[in-house]
């Protein structure tokens, strides 16, 4: 009982409306994917489609290598978690997690052990009496999850399951996920709108917009190798900073009212439309004297009044602070034209109004060319 | 809570005008609403010739009597005027315009007095034999039962069958869902007497006449029942449905583990209704019953009321008999009611 996934060509129309065009990946036996995007893009129509709820209008999937387009749902061997957890309300936590295994005429001494060890491993065995209305929100979830457990499934799918948490839950469920998913070594889908639960958990992130995949990849991979503007948007917080502008050969984009900024693209052609990204961390903030702006070297790159005067090559810009968001370790600085957000590792004194000047260094410059498709680097 | 209720006022130390007013307006309410149901319970306990006093009673009054040994049970009067007057004596009999009576306590003496010099001594008694003589004199037992029969079987199968509908109608996406819906509610608008007469026919042909089932298929679909249960179940997340579909429930088991066991609210509205409707339909079986042994209560009572003569007094205790079951199952499921309609709303 392999629990691999793969779609092919996968469609999806709801009349006249494509929900999901043409989305082909494989998901590994044993992997936690995560199907992140935003909201509308058709990931929970897409894990619906998987699990069975929904019909496939064209393509194949494939669950452990067996075509199941037309098997119904509850036999595929797979158990879904709802956002609204969907418990049976006028069940006791029991009942709600031996419904699945009644309903398969399961001996009752094999259903006493199945929920009993899923009980102890989700800490649910004091609530096994209580009905869903009698729990918090967290033991909730781990009914739905006890639910999905006993039941023993190939592929674990997960719906938005942490969306209707507090915040604190949600830190605390991701790693119990996580957990779980080690102990279990079951195959997981997990849908979210979340990018930091879709870093923090996954081993593969199916990265989706309008019904289409864009980008399929392991966290580290998406974040530091976006392929497009819109995964390189989407993944990392705060955002990455885009700045349009014009190609101007040998890498270099010029950005109007900005500056020129040097990059390590190749095959990016003069004259064509470009926009250049940068990750908050990778800005560098030059140090500031005395409302006078100079770079590390001491240069001066910029007068009183905050106007540039030199950043040729340098990748300099000057601009005001127009926000600044002290987290404690770490503090955001928000620009103002450019429109840039700086991460400054430590607390920071600077201001709103304040002048800096700030370095982006070519090597952590995405580039992007008039498609929004990133274009190739050489290595520094 | 009762008494803060009636005690309740407005002005804060004193009885405001408006105190008054609301207190007068709701006791008004009170006696609209309770008057004539604490009339027909007193009047179901008077005898027969109680309920023809003039002017009416309100109490069951009747006439005192005595036992005077061989001569049997003997009405008391009282003479108003004469040798005897203010005295309390027995009337033997009565011959011409002379009554005959006796004392009591010396009954071997008779005295003659003009029937006008007297009158009658009235004392509160309840006549119990009204009850007692449902259950001696007519098959009342057999009416209850059919009555009973009726109404359990045709709720039941109400429910059954409704909520089926109400759950296919809610949960299910089809063509032609909303028409269905539409057509059905649309029978609403039909008067039951313009159907009568073909759903007597159908009756015949299916030999439903003088059957207690003939009284019970023909209505146990209802589209109010529709309505009402679907618009409830459109209430409950259909992520539960396809939760119990991954748990490997057949449609069967989603409609009675899942949908019947949440719906309970609106199921207890729609019950309580249609006990309502049961117990106290009458056209209806008037038309397909016509053989005593299968009458319902209400056809009993009717009954009762005979082309010259009305058993007036057997006919109140009966109506007394028939409302108890009815305001007991309200009393027990009314609470279910408010529950039904506040919790279809919300939410």
């Amino acid at each position: 009982m392999s629990g691999s996934l793969s779609l092919r060509r996968v469609r999806k129309s709801f009349g006249a409306v494509d929900v999901i065009r043409d989305v082909s990946f494989d998901i590994r036996d044993g992997g936690f994917t995560v199907f992140v995007g935003p909201s509308g893009c058709g990931k929970s129509t897409l894990l619906r489609m998987i699990c069975g709820l929904e019909t496939v209008s064209a393509g194949e999937i494939a669950i452990g290598g067996d075509v199941v387009n037309h098997v119904p749902a509850a036999r595929r061997g797979l158990a879904m978690v709802f956002q609204s957890y969907a418990l049976y309300p006028h069940m006791t936590v029991f009942q709600n997690m031996a419904f699945g295994l009644e309903n398969i005429a399961t001996p009752k001494p094999e259903i006493e052990r199945r929920v009993a060890e899923a009980a102890r491993m989700l800490k649910l065995d004091t609530y096994l009496q209580r009905k869903p209305t009698a729990l918090s929100g967290g033991q909730r979830q781990r009914v739905a999850i006890g639910r999905a457990i006993v039941r023993e499934p190939r592929i674990f799918l997960f719906d938005e399951p942490l969306s209707n948490l507090d915040a604190e839950l949600r830190v605390g469920m991701r790693a119990e996920l996580t957990d779980l998913h080690r102990r279990l070594g079951t195959t997981m889908v997990y849908v979210t709108h979340d990018q930091t639960e879709a870093m923090t958990m996954a081993d593969t992130i199916v990265v989706l917009r309008a019904g289409h995949v864009e980008q399929v990849g392991a966290p580290l991979e998406l974040y530091n190798n976006p392929c497009n503007l819109f995964v390189a948007g989407f993944i990392g917080s705060p955002r990455m900073n885009f700045l349009d502008g014009v190609s101007v050969g040998q890498g270099a984009v010029e950005v109007s009212g900005i500056g020129r900024f040097e990059t390590l693209a190749t095959e990016l052609p003069a004259g064509g439309r470009a926009t250049i990204g940068i990750r908050p961390e990778h800005i560098r903030l030059d140090d500031t004297i005395g409302g006078r702006v100079s770079d590390a070297g001491g240069n001066r790159v910029s007068d009183a009044g905050g106007n540039r005067v030199s950043d040729a090559g340098g990748n300099h810009v000057s601009g005001t602070v127009a926000g600044v968001e002290q987290l404690g370790g770490l503090s955001y600085l928000r620009l103002a034209s450019p429109d840039v957000t700086v991460q400054i590792a430590g607390q920071t004194g600077l201001g709103y109004g304040d002048a800096v000047s700030v370095h982006l260094p070519p090597a952590a410059i995405h580039v992007f060319d008039a498609d929004g498709l990133a274009v190739g680097r050489r290595s520094p | 809570m009762a008494p803060s209720v009636l005690t309740a006022q407005r002005g804060r130390y004193a009885w405001d005008w408006t105190d008054w007013a609301a207190h007068l307006y709701l006791l008004a309410g009170v006696v609209l609403m309770f008057g004539p149901i604490a009339w027909l319970g007193l009047s179901s306990l008077k005898s027969e010739t109680g309920l023809n006093l003039f002017p009416p009673t309100f109490l069951p009054y009747e006439q005192a009597t005595v036992d005077a040994g061989e001569r049997g049970k003997l009405r008391l009067f009282k003479v108003t005027e004469g040798d005897h007057q203010g005295e309390t004596l027995a009337e033997l009999r009565r011959i011409g315009r002379q009554a005959q009576l006796i004392d009591p306590a010396h009954p071997e003496t008779i005295i003659r007095r003009p029937g006008a010099a007297r009158e009658p001594v009235m004392q509160v008694r309840a006549a119990v034999e009204n009850y007692s003589g449902l259950f001696s004199q007519f098959n009342f037992l057999r009416y209850f039962w059919n009555s009973g029969f009726i109404t359990v079987v045709a709720t039941l199968l109400t429910l059954l069958v409704n909520s089926m509908a109400a759950f296919g109608l809610s949960k299910y996406r089809f063509q032609g869902r909303e028409p269905v819906f539409l057509l059905m509610l649309a029978t609403l608008m039909i008067p039951p007497t313009i159907v009568l007469v073909p759903n007597y026919l159908i009756a015949t042909e299916l030999g439903l006449t003088n059957s207690l089932w003939g009284v019970i298929w023909p209505a146990v679909a209802t589209p109010t029942g529709v309505f009402l249960l679907r618009q409830y179940m459109l209430t409950l997340p259909d992520e539960l449905i396809e939760a119990a579909r991954m748990d490997n429930a057949s449609e069967w088991r989603i409609y009675w583990r899942i949908i019947l066991p949440l719906s309970a609210p609106a199921l207890a509205v729609l019950a309580i209704f249609s006990v309502m409707w049961r117990w106290n339909e009458f056209l209806w079986p008037m038309v397909v019953l016509s053989r005593s042994e299968v009458y319902t209560l209400p056809l009993a009572l009717n009954s009762f009321q005979g082309e010259l003569t009305t058993q007036w007094n057997y006919l109140l205790a009966m109506t007394v008999v028939t409302l108890v079951p009815i305001t007991v199952i309200f009393a027990i499921l009314q609470k279910h009611i408010t529950q039904g309609i506040a919790s279809a709303g919300v939410k």
